[in-house]
C-alpha cells in the first residue's frame, strides 16, 4: 500500500516537475549551476575509479587467460566491453548516486524543513519546477559527457597498464579494443546513462522534497534516495539490457 | 480584507478547525493567539493556501481562493507576503538577492528599479549596509527582517506573520512588532500575525482573535482582552506571573 502511494506522489511531483519554467533566464543560470555542480565536480572522482578499474581490468583478464589458447588481443577486448557496456554507464552512475543523489536529496530536504519551499509557494512559485528541472536537465546533459570520458580513461589505463607491466604488446591491445567493435554499444550506454541521470536526481529530489521533521529526517531522506537510487538503476539496467541487447 | 466561511480542515480521523468563521480587516494588525496545537498554523496555512481547506470559504477581497485551481490563485499570491517562522531566507543567495527573489520572477521592473526597490525595503526594516551578507551571516533578529523586506518587496495587500518574535529577545521582539505595526499602517495593508506571545498582542494588535481546540473561542480589542471574564481566554492570558502582576494593576 504504501509503494502504491509513493508512486502515486512521484508521478504528481514530475508532472509538476515538467512544466514550463517561469523565467527562462533564470531557469537557464540554474542549470548551468547544477552542470558545473552535478558533472564538473565530479570529474576527479569519475576520472580516479575510471583509471584504477580499466587497468584493474587489464590485469585480471591477462592473469585469467594465460593458457596459449586465448589470443592475447582478449586483454584489450575485455577492457574495451567491460568499460564500455557496463563499468562506465552503469557503476559510474552507482557512484554517483552515492554522491550526487545525498546532497540534492538533503539540500532539498532542508529547504523543506526550513520552510523555504514553503516561501517559494507562497509567492506563487511552482517550487518542483523552479527547483528540480534545472537539475534533471543539468544532469542528464553532462552525464553522458562524464561515461564517455570514463570510457576513455579506462581503456587508456589498461593499455598502459598492459605495457608498463609487459602483460601484452600495445599492438595486440590495439587489435583487441578494434575487435568486433560496434557503435551501436556506445548509443545504448549512453541510453541507459541518461536513464540512470534521471532516476538519480528523481528520485533524490522526491525525498527530499517529502521531508517532514527536522534535522534527523533529512539525513534518512537521504540514505533512502541512495538505496533506491541504486536499487531502481540495478532493475532500469537489467531491463534495458534485457530489451536492447536481445 | 480576508474572510474565512465556516472553515473545516481535518488530518485523518483528526479533526483540527471546527466551522472557523472570522474576518480580518485591511489597515489593522489582526492576531490568531493560541495554545499549542491549537491550530494557529493549520488555520494560516489553509488562509494562504498551503494546505486546502475540507469545506468552507476563504475570500480575499470577495474572491474566493479556497475554490480557485492553482493557476488562477496566482493573481492573488502576488498580493500575499509572508514572514515565516524561521525567516525562510533562501540560503544560497545574499539577502539582496532574496529580497530582489520575488521581483525577478514577476515583476516587470528594470534591473534599476529592482536595486532602487530592494534598497528601499531594506533601508524600511535598518538593514542597510547587510546586502551582500548571506542568512547565515547574519543574526535572527536580521533575518527577521530580511524576511519583512521579501515579504514587503512585492508591494503586498496582505502580509502574514507566523510567530514573528519566536527566539528573539524582548527588545528585538519591540523592533519586529512595532515595524509590522508601522508597515501595516503606511502601507494599508491586511496584516494577520500569529502569536503566543502576550507582548507583541499588547503591542501590535488591533483585532485579536483567540482560538481554543481549533474554534474560534473569543474576539476582540487589546482593551478588552485584558479585562475578559472568559475563562479559557484568562487562562491562556494571565498564564504567567507577569501577567497576573499586570492583571492586579489594571484592577
Ligand atoms: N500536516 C499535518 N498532518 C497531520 N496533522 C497535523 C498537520 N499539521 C498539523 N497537524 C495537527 O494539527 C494540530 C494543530 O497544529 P498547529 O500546527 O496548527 O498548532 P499551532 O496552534 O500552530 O501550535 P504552535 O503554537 O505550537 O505552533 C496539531 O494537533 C497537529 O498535530
Ligand atoms: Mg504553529
Amino acid at each position: 500500500m504504501q509503494l502504491f502511494t509513493h508512486i502515486g506522489r512521484y508521478f504528481l511531483l514530475m508532472s509538476n516537475v515538467f512544466r514550463r519554467p517561469e523565467k527562462w533566464k533564470l531557469f537557464f543560470k540554474a542549470t548551468v549551476q547544477e552542470i558545473d555542480k552535478i558533472g564538473v565536480q565530479s570529474l576527479g572522482i569519475v576520472a580516479l575509479l575510471s583509471l584504477f578499474m580499466g587497468a584493474v581490468i587489464c590485469i585480471q583478464t591477462a592473469a585469467n587467460i594465460d593458457s596459449g589458447w586465448i589470443p592475447l588481443y582478449t586483454i584489450g577486448f575485455t577492457v574495451r566491453q567491460t568499460m564500455i557496456l557496463e563499468f562506465a554507464p552503469t557503476i559510474i552512475p552507482v557512484i554517483m548516486a552515492g554522491k550526487v543523489g545525498s546532497n540534492i536529496s538533503s539540500e532539498i530536504g532542508t529547504m523543506r524543513i526550513s520552510e523555504q519551499i514553503d516561501a517559494l509557494d507562497i509567492m506563487g512559485v511552482n517550487s518542483a519546477n523552479y527547483l528540480i528541472l534545472p537539475k534533471i536537465v543539468g544532469a542528464i546533459f553532462i552525464f553522458p559527457f562524464l561515461i564517455i570520458m570514463a570510457m576513455f580513461l579506462g581503456v587508456t589505463a589498461g593499455a598502459l597498464i598492459g605495457v608498463l607491466a609487459d602483460l601484452l604488446p600495445l599492438a595486440d591491445f590495439e587489435t583487441g579494443i578494434q575487435y568486433d567493435f560496434r557503435p551501436y554499444q556506445v548509443v545504448y550506454s549512453l541510453f541507459k546513462t541518461i536513464v540512470f541521470a534521471f532516476i538519480i536526481v528523481s528520485i533524490s529530489a522526491y525525498h527530499g522534497y517529502f521531508t517532514r521533521g527536522g534535522a534527523l529526517e533529512v539525513g534518512k531522506s537521504s540514505t533512502q534516495a541512495v538505496v533506491y537510487s541504486i536499487v531502481l538503476i540495478m532493475v532500469a539496467n537489467l531491463l534495458i539490457t534485457q530489451l536492447i541487447l536481445t | 480584507m480576508i474572510e474565512l466561511k465556516e472553515v473545516n480542515k481535518s488530518f485523518g480521523s483528526q479533526h483540527v478547525l471546527h466551522d472557523i468563521s472570522i474576518v480580518f480587516e485591511t489597515g489593522k494588525v489582526n492576531f490568531i493567539i493560541g495554545r499549542s496545537g491549537s491550530g494557529k498554523s493549520v488555520m494560516t496555512k489553509c488562509i494562504v493556501g498551503l494546505l486546502e481547506v475540507d469545506t468552507g470559504e476563504v475570500l480575499y477581497a470577495g474572491r474566493n481562493f479556497s475554490a480557485m485551481s492553482n493557476r488562477d490563485r496566482k493573481e492573488i499570491r502576488q498580493e500575499i507576503g509572508m514572514l515565516f517562522q524561521g525567516s525562510a531566507l533562501f540560503d544560497s543567495l545574499t539577502v539582496e538577492e532574496n529580497v530582489k527573489f520575488p521581483l525577478t520572477l514577476f515583476s516587470k521592473m528594470t534591473a534599476k528599479e529592482m536595486t532602487d526597490r530592494v534598497n528601499f525595503c531594506l533601508e524600511r526594516v535598518q538593514l542597510e549596509g547587510s546586502n551582500k551578507k548571506f542568512p547565515s551571516e547574519i543574526s535572527g533578529g536580521m533575518q527577521k527582517r530580511v524576511g519583512i523586506a521579501r515579504a514587503i518587496a512585492m508591494n503586498p495587500k496582505y502580509l502574514f506573520c507566523d510567530e514573528p518574535n519566536s527566539g528573539l529577545d524582548p527588545q528585538t521582539s519591540i523592533v519586529i512588532d512595532t515595524l509590522i505595526k508601522e508597515i501595516t499602517y503606511e502601507f494599508n495593508m491586511t496584516t494577520v500575525v500569529v502569536s503566543h506571545d502576550m507582548n507583541s498582542v499588547v503591542e501590535a494588535g488591533d483585532r485579536i482573535n483567540f482560538v481554543n481546540e481549533g474554534s474560534i473561542w473569543w474576539k476582540g480589542d487589546k482593551q478588552e482582552i485584558l479585562r475578559s471574564s472568559n475563562q479559557e481566554l484568562n487562562d491562556f492570558v494571565y498564564a504567567s506571573e507577569f501577567m497576573r502582576v499586570v492583571k492586579d494593576n489594571i484592577k
